[in-house]
């Protein structure tokens, strides 16, 4: 084999879209096409629509999508989720039914962890599944459900033995939406977006081959599944705008933006749009103004150093160096960032910061920035539980004593009313 | 008394606290915070009549309750806790504070008891530009009609505009630049010519409007051309009041979140027994404690007719910007994902905070106007 280099990628991938892509085709048509050749998602294995390819490529492989405009798979929401735990976790019939229709973007998911009662505490899930008969039988709330409301697939932590301690009695699912036990109702939020949801599940039903790993093995799953969500909080900063070229796959591009990635469409703001804060200074008049230049340049200092802080922990994954502190750091440095860019965005828009919907300039975008940063610091684990889980597993700090760890969870205390 | 209230005045406040927390529960708050109006005439009219909340900083001449703006802050702090929609700010604060700065005793004697009596609604249009919260800014002009004068131009951000009787505007002769040539005028909310128009908010617990004004006919307040200085004091009081109104702000918000903390369970205890909980409420303590210090400061100041006033009102506003916007977000991670829903009723304080931080100017703003002060 030869030695890989980043001349012989970018020939290969860019040779490979020259002779294949083309806005004519349908998108998922195109998505199939990418899926077989693997230039959809080039570090994941050979055998699952990948080329087995170092993380240090993917940069030249987007550049050559970017150069000749050509879409990509099926990427944001919490289906990237399921792809990377049904990579680690997942049996061959479970990555041969559902890690194609991801990429394609014909299925998407949703991620079933959080309950009324426990949401920082994800072990501590009440959510019940019991075998009866040959199938599993789910029966429980899940809350603040992402995009429950387009998934065809849920990824479900449920309790499977209560005499077990807390994090021994949970088995981790894959559970058809589309079924009469699963009852999604919509949960709107401060911003006054609804992209969240509760969802009831009420004798819904799981085939036995839908379990993911081993009966009473969810927690291990679970951390996967979470630190993929971790990791990719400083992602959700961009946004999948779709173009306005012209072509079928593009004009099927913006369709699926507008109908399943809907409830995504504030999550930028959500990040504080730091992308805007020169122009807004400029737009508002604040460039000479010496405070808000400080501020601003507090901020884009901050934000600098965080990206470059991520390519660090990705260079020294792909050099296979053990992961360092910077790995760890991203979530909690994002809701810095983005309650910076917050108040500088008050800071700039003045009066105009009172407003909201057309109102608020850029379209009610400001105002989105506003109410929309909170999540940054709750959603996907708490600044808090970023923090506890820096100073113990990253500077091995002695965890404070547990109460609830040792003994059958059934004998735990918890949240009887909310 | 700047560093205690009399004990008239703690009665005032709880009776006060009871009174809104009956009549202003979040259930009704959210009610009227989605009509366009934004408040009930009849049940603000009944409250007034009740409790004399609009009368209570003007003089007993003019048929009010004569009280000074220690009592007047101790209804703000409490409006702020409950959120009383009603147009409070713009009448009692503002517009009154415009006649009484401004006013001749017989303008006084024509306005004033109508908003005693809780009959007027009115405000204060001054605003255009949105970063700019002084009078030098005002592009809006009055020219000389017939016995009076007809204004010409726009305002914006006017609080409850679009449903005040009465609306105090600023504008400028034609011609004139900075302080120079500056009036004040009364409108009535029904003029001819003048436009209203709702705008869309953020917190929708205080409405604002975008005015028009078309060749609008308009009676002079006070002194032509010499409305700079009752104008800046009036903002100086405003400053105090919002400042005071946020401090209950912050007050209620790290209240309820202790609750919440110690009711919440996590890892098989209460949220409130870990660390950094008990720091992060600790903190919010100290934020809110100062910023109330601050505000009750700046009240007593103005009673007293303190030589400082102009910093003091700075100082206050600004602390309690930054500790109300803190200690919002604070409240708001401390529910989790609760608090970023709508049924949870800390978004509505968060917004309050995040509108009190921007109206009248923002922290920098006014540590920049207490900076010119102190350090001339
Ligand atoms: C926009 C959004 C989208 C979401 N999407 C999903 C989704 O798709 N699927 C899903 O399953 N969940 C989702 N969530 C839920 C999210 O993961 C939880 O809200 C979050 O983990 C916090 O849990 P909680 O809300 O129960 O808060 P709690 O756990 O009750 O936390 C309340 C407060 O206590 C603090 N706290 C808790 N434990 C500790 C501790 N040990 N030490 C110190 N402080 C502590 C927290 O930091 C927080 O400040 C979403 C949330 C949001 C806001």
């Amino acid at each position: 084999m030869n030695e890989l280099t980043e001349d012989s990628v970018r020939a290969d991938v860019r040779a490979w879209l020259e002779a294949n892509w083309s806005p004519e085709l349908g998108l998922v048509e195109w998505r199939n096409k990418l899926a077989d050749s693997g230039w959809g998602v080039p570090t994941w294995p050979k055998e699952w629509y990948g080329r087995d390819l170092p993380q240090a490529f993917q940069a030249v492989v987007d550049e050559e999508f970017a150069r000749i405009g050509a879409i990509g798979v099926a990427k944001a929401g919490i289906r990237t989720l399921a792809a990377a735990t049904i990579l680690a976790h997942g049996t061959d019939l479970h990555k041969e039914k559902f890690l194609r229709r991801i990429l394609t973007g014909e299925d998407t998911w949703c991620q079933l962890f959080s309950e009324p009662g426990s949401g920082s505490d994800v072990a501590g899930a009440v959510t019940r599944a019991e075998m009866s008969g040959n199938k599993w039988i789910v029966n429980g709330q899940k809350v603040w459900t992402t995009s429950a409301h387009h998934a065809h697939w849920g990824l479900l932590l449920a309790r499977t033995d209560w005499d077990q301690t807390k994090h021994k009695g949970l088995s981790y699912f894959i559970i058809d939406m589309h079924q009469p036990g699963v009852n999604v109702q919509p949960l709107k939020q401060m911003n006054g977006h609804a992209s969240f949801n509760q969802v009831f599940m009420t004798d819904a039903v799981v085939e036995p081959e839908f379990l993911v790993a081993n009966v009473g093995d969810g927690w291990a799953v679970t951390t996967t599944t979470l630190m993929h969500e971790r990791r990719g909080a400083d992602g959700l900063r961009t946004w999948a705008m779709g173009s306005d070229r012209k072509g079928r796959a593009y004009d099927e591009e913006r369709a699926e933006i507008a109908t399943t990635m809907e409830p995504y469409k504030w999550y930028p703001q959500r990040a504080g749009r730091v992308d805007l804060i020169l122009s807004r200074a400029k737009e508002t008049g604040h460039l000479d103004d010496p405070v808000a230049r400080q501020e601003i340049a507090r901020l884009l200092t901050m934000s600098k150093a965080a990206e470059w802080t991520a390519r660090r922990a990705r260079a020294a994954a792909q050099q296979g160096k053990p992961q360092g502190p910077e790995g760890s750091l991203g979530k909690l440095v994002a809701s810095h960032i983005a309650r910076a860019a917050a108040r500088i965005h008050t800071q700039l828009s003045g009066a105009d910061a009172l407003l909201t919907g057309a109102d608020s300039p850029l379209n009610g975008t400001i105002a989105e920035i506003l109410v929309s940063v909170p999540a940054t610091s709750i959603a996907g684990g708490t600044d808090e539980i970023q923090r506890n889980i820096i100073s113990e597993r990253v500077l091995k700090m002695p965890k404070e004593p547990s109460i609830d760890t040792t003994k059958p969870f059934r004998d735990v205390p918890r949240n009887t009313v909310r | 008394m700047k560093f205690s209230f009399s004990s008239e005045q703690e009665e005032f406040r709880s009776n006060l606290r009871r009174f809104l927390g009956e009549r202003s529960p979040t259930k009704e708050v959210r009610r009227l915070m989605a009509t366009d109006a934004g408040f009930e005439a009849a049940a603000w009219r009944k409250l007034n009549s009740e409790l004399g909340l609009t009368a209570v900083r003007i003089p007993e001449a003019f048929g009010g309750q004569g009280f000074g703006f220690g009592e007047l802050c101790i209804v703000l702090e409490e409006m702020g806790r409950s959120l009383l929609c009603a147009p409070f700010f713009s009448t009692a604060v503002l517009a009154t504070g415009a006649i009484l700065n401004a006013g001749t005793e017989a303008e006084k004697q024509a306005l004033l008891p109508g908003i005693a009596a809780g009959d007027t609604v009115a405000t204060l249009a001054w605003v255009e530009q949105p970063s700019r919260w002084d009078a030098a800014a005002t592009t809006l002009t009055a020219k000389p009609s017939g016995s009076g004068y007809v204004l010409d131009g726009f305002k914006s951000y006017v609080l409850d505009g679009h449903t005040a009787d009465l609306i105090v505007v600023l504008a400028r002769a034609p011609g004139s630049s900075g302080d120079k040539g500056l009036s004040l005028f009364t409108v009535k909310g029904d003029a001819k010519g003048l436009s209203r128009k709702l705008l869309k908010t953020m917190d929708e617990t205080r409405k604002l409007a975008h005015l028009d004004f078309k060749g609008v006919e308009a009676t002079l307040l006070g002194e032509a051309g010499a409305a700079a200085a009752p104008f800046a004091r009036t903002m100086v009081e405003a400053a105090v009041c919002l400042a005071n109104e946020m401090a209950g702000v912050s007050d209620r918000l790290r209240e309820d979140s202790l609750e919440y903390a110690k009711m919440r369970m996590q890892f098989g205890r209460a949220i409130a027994s870990f660390q950094s909980m008990k720091h992060k409420h600790a903190d919010m303590l100290v934020d809110v404690e100062l910023a109330k210090s601050a505000a009750y400061y700046a009240a007593a100041a103005l009673d007293e007719g303190d030589d400082d006033i102009v910093a003091v009102a700075s100082l206050a506003k600004a602390a309690a910007s930054d500790a109300a916007l803190q200690t919002a977000v604070h409240a708001i991670q401390i529910h989790g994902g609760i608090g970023f829903t709508w049924d949870n009723d800390t978004h509505l304080w968060f917004k309050r905070a995040k509108s009190s931080e921007v109206l009248l100017g923002d922290a920098h703003h006014h540590r920049e106007q207490m900076m010119q002060h102190w350090a001339a």
